[in-house]
């Protein structure tokens, strides 16, 4: 252990610790800008200078090592000039159209700028605009507002993605894709890690808000909303409640306020999903089949596959995402029970994820979804639409689609796909009595093992998260190492309770907390609750099958819930 | 991807294969490579680096925040006649931006470009030590020096006619 003082404050760390980690245990609040836990670490932006005797100068508390004795001054008037100083020198290049930013009262810099005093002009103001590149259908880039502080290199970098980086040098330098390329036409997976790790408003996702509006005061227009199963365990946060809260029964009254809408519950498709799936791997179990079988939820993962694991396509699931199944079964099942013209219904879908904004564009799934919210847009719709969120009394989803399975709830966390297929797989193999609870591909590692026998069948299972991990367990599977049965792949870290289209959390609170592991907690306390736990119990899916679809992987089955894919170039 | 005016041979992208193959299982790979594409082609087409990328496993972003971040790179072809203009202290206060500015006016591109018959390229360059000179310009090696915004024209004109 190392002893050293912050601030007068005696502490005792590690060795190799740096100087945030310990003034982290002092109770020392650093300023930091480009550091982001487990994503970026190269004390560039120089906020978190502080004073250390036996350093030369100012040193950045994010990179430099504590040693024996050492004493550290945080908030001296040098280190306060220079913090200020440096805001300043971002704020003169900075577009400073803070009252329409999307990150106004939650941008990183703003909050910097005010605690140090800063002056947006004090360097002058004229600098020319960089142009916009809103091409992707999930990324919308302004490098006027970009604090070049790298952080969404990093996050791209650590999904193996690689599709921006820095351009050019000095006052010429951007970030951005090769070229003058828009992102809409790299490799990119429209992930959307990049937006969650941007400190300011250069990168947010390409917004619908304003199209649902249209359809909701649209005469000729029924709307109907549905969420998928993590939105609940994140929603709250945009509202200030604390991380971790299922506000699913606010979120329900919420968007019954914004308009004559219905809202369904996604984790019935999540549960179609599974019985889909679970047909699926068993049939290739019987029939000799491409195995592993992998997951095919994730449209970051498909993208993913598409560019860099061509190969792979065959072994992928061909049932669709729940987001795509939902719009599927609403635009025929629900259109024809209801006599509606499939044309007059406006199907809206709420997601923790950019990358199904570019689902929903895809010709191969039908184009059923008509608009497709993210969490964030979600909230940004409730504060224009004046609700009073963290005080609405609690609604339930309307019916058909209310009720569903905790399985199709845990649909949200890495492995909760996984454990919900084997639950549904267990109980066809072994009957009633099989288990319920798989905790061993549960938690936030990148990479999950488990083994399983069920009703006298060996079934090796791994769960990845972040595209780096899924990039490992594919090499071990290609190398003859490993051979699963079958393969979770999502490719946010910690699945889509940390997707692209969460809400902003401030580098702050997500250096301190396991923002993943939080959030994930939410879904499964939420499905141990749960009266139904396995998705073949639920109601609403045994409805569909008996009244529309007939038996899973059925004719009209294949027509509706599942799909192909092919590959693609990278550049 | 931006298509120049890029024509590879055979031989030369032999000769790239052969540089990434000595280098391939190397760190830091990326700078010699680049630099012997720079050295085969004279420049690095967005083809080419596109093809480093995928050899090298590593994202075109990559490649192409490298070649742009060094300046001895360059992303445009080289003329036939390379014009380089002295940009350092001496030679620009006594004007040598107004020589750049009459020689791009002359040849209708910028500094940095070739001309689309790919007789003449122009890029700027810092202190050649002849600041005695100044302001200077070289064309494929020679130094031109004491130059005046009029005399451009003349210099160029021998080289067109070759």
């Amino acid at each position: 252990m190392v002893n050293l003082k912050i601030n007068g404050i005696s502490v005792s760390v590690p060795e190799g610790s740096t100087i945030l980690q310990a003034a982290k245990i002092a109770n020392v609040r650093i300023p930091t800008l480009c550091y982001l836990k487990d994503v970026q670490c190269v004390g560039s932006c120089r906020m978190c200078l502080v004073e250390a005797t036996g350093a030369r100068g100012l040193v950045t508390a994010c990179t430099y090592p504590v040693s024996e004795g050492m004493e550290v001054r945080t908030n001296t008037p040098k280190v306060r000039k220079s913090r200020k100083t440096t805001i300043e020198l971002i704020l003169s290049t900075h577009k400073k159209k803070c009252l329409s930013c999307v990150r106004s009262m939650n941008c990183e810099l703003q909050k910097l700028a005010l605690e140090y005093n800063a002056e947006e002009d004090r360097f002058g103001t004229d600098h020319d605009l960089k142009p916009i590149d809103d091409f992707s259908a999930s990324v919308v880039r302004d490098n006027s507002k970009c604090v070049m502080c790298t952080r969404c290199v990093a996050a791209c970098a650590q999904q193996t993605i690689g599709a921006i980086g820095p351009k050019n040098r000095g006052y010429a330098k951007v970030i951005g894709s090769p070229y003058d390329v828009s992102l809409a036409f790299t490799p990119c997976v429209n992930c959307g890690q990049c937006i969650v790790a941007c400190p300011v408003g250069a990168l947010y996702e390409k917004s619908a808000v304003a199209d649902v509006w249209g359809a909701i005061v649209d005469p000729d227009k029924q709307v109907v909303f549905y969420t998928a199963p993590s939105v609940r365990a994140t929603l709250g946060e945009a509202f200030g409640l604390p991380v971790g809260t299922n506000v699913e029964g606010k979120m329900v009254s919420a968007i019954k306020q914004l308009g004559d809408v219905k809202c369904f519950n996604m984790d019935v498709t999540a549960d179609l999903t599974i019985m889909e799936e679970a047909n699926e791997l068993l049939s290739r179990l019987e029939n000799g089949g491409k195995l592993p079988m992998f997951t095919s939820c994730c449209p970051g993962w498909i993208k993913f596959a598409e560019h860099y694991e061509p190969e792979l396509l065959p072994n992928l699931s061909t049932c669709k995402s729940p987001q795509e199944m939902f719009s599927a079964v609403l635009k025929t099942y629900y259109c024809e029970k209801n006599g509606i013209n499939p044309k007059n219904l406006y199907v809206v879908s709420v997601i923790p994820c950019t990358a199904k904004k570019y689902e929903v564009t895809r010709e191969e799934l039908g184009k059923y979804t008509d608009a497709a919210l993210t969490t964030r847009e979600l909230a940004k719709m409730f504060k224009e639409a004046g609700i009073d969120f963290v005080n609405l009394a609690e609604s339930e989803y309307d019916m058909p689609f209310g009720e569903a399975s905790g399985a199709g709830a845990i649909f949200g966390a890495t492995g909760g796909v996984m454990e919900a297929a084997l639950r549904t797989a267990a109980y066809k193999l072994g009957g009633s009595g099989a288990p319920l609870e798989f905790k061993e591909v549960r938690g936030t590692e990148g990479v999950k093992e488990a083994e399983y026998s069920l009703g006298g069948k060996t079934v090796k299972v791994a769960v990845a998260s972040g595209l780096g991990s899924a990039r490992n367990v594919i090499q071990a599977i290609k190398s003859g190492e490993k051979d699963y049965t079958f393969v979770e792949i999502m490719a946010c870290p910690g699945g889509c309770i940390n997707g692209g289209g969460q809400p902003y959390v401030h580098d702050e609170v997500r250096n301190n907390i396991d923002l993943k592991a939080v959030r994930a907690q939410a879904l499964y306390d939420y499905d141990k609750d749960s009266r139904l736990r396995a998705s073949h119990d639920n109601p609403a899916v045994e409805i569909l099958y008996k009244e529309y679809f007939g038996s899973p992987n059925s004719h009209k089955a294949h027509e509706l819930l599942h799909t192909s894919y092919g590959k693609r170039e990278k550049y | 991807m931006a298509k120049k005016l890029f024509e590879g041979t055979a031989e030369q992208m032999s000769r790239l294969m052969d540089c990434i193959n000595a280098n391939r299982n190397e760190q830091g790979a990326l700078m010699p490579v680049l630099h012997e594409a720079q050295n085969i082609y004279g420049y690095l087409p967005a083809e080419v680096q596109t093809v480093i990328a995928e050899e090298l496993d590593v994202p075109l972003s990559d490649v192409y925040g490298v070649a742009t971040f060094y300046s001895q790179f360059s992303l445009m072809p080289k003329g036939k006649h390379r014009i380089s203009v002295c940009l350092g202290t001496a030679c620009y206060v006594k004007g040598s931006d107004k020589i750049l500015e009459a020689i791009e006016k002359e040849l209708r591109i910028s500094c940095g470009e070739c001309t689309p018959d790919k007789k003449f390229s122009i890029e700027s360059c810092r202190c050649v030590g002849a600041c005695g000179l100044a302001p200077v310009m070289i064309v494929d090696g020679e130094v031109y020096g004491k130059l005046k915004a009029e005399d451009v024209a003349g210099i160029l004109d021998r080289y067109i006619k070759d």
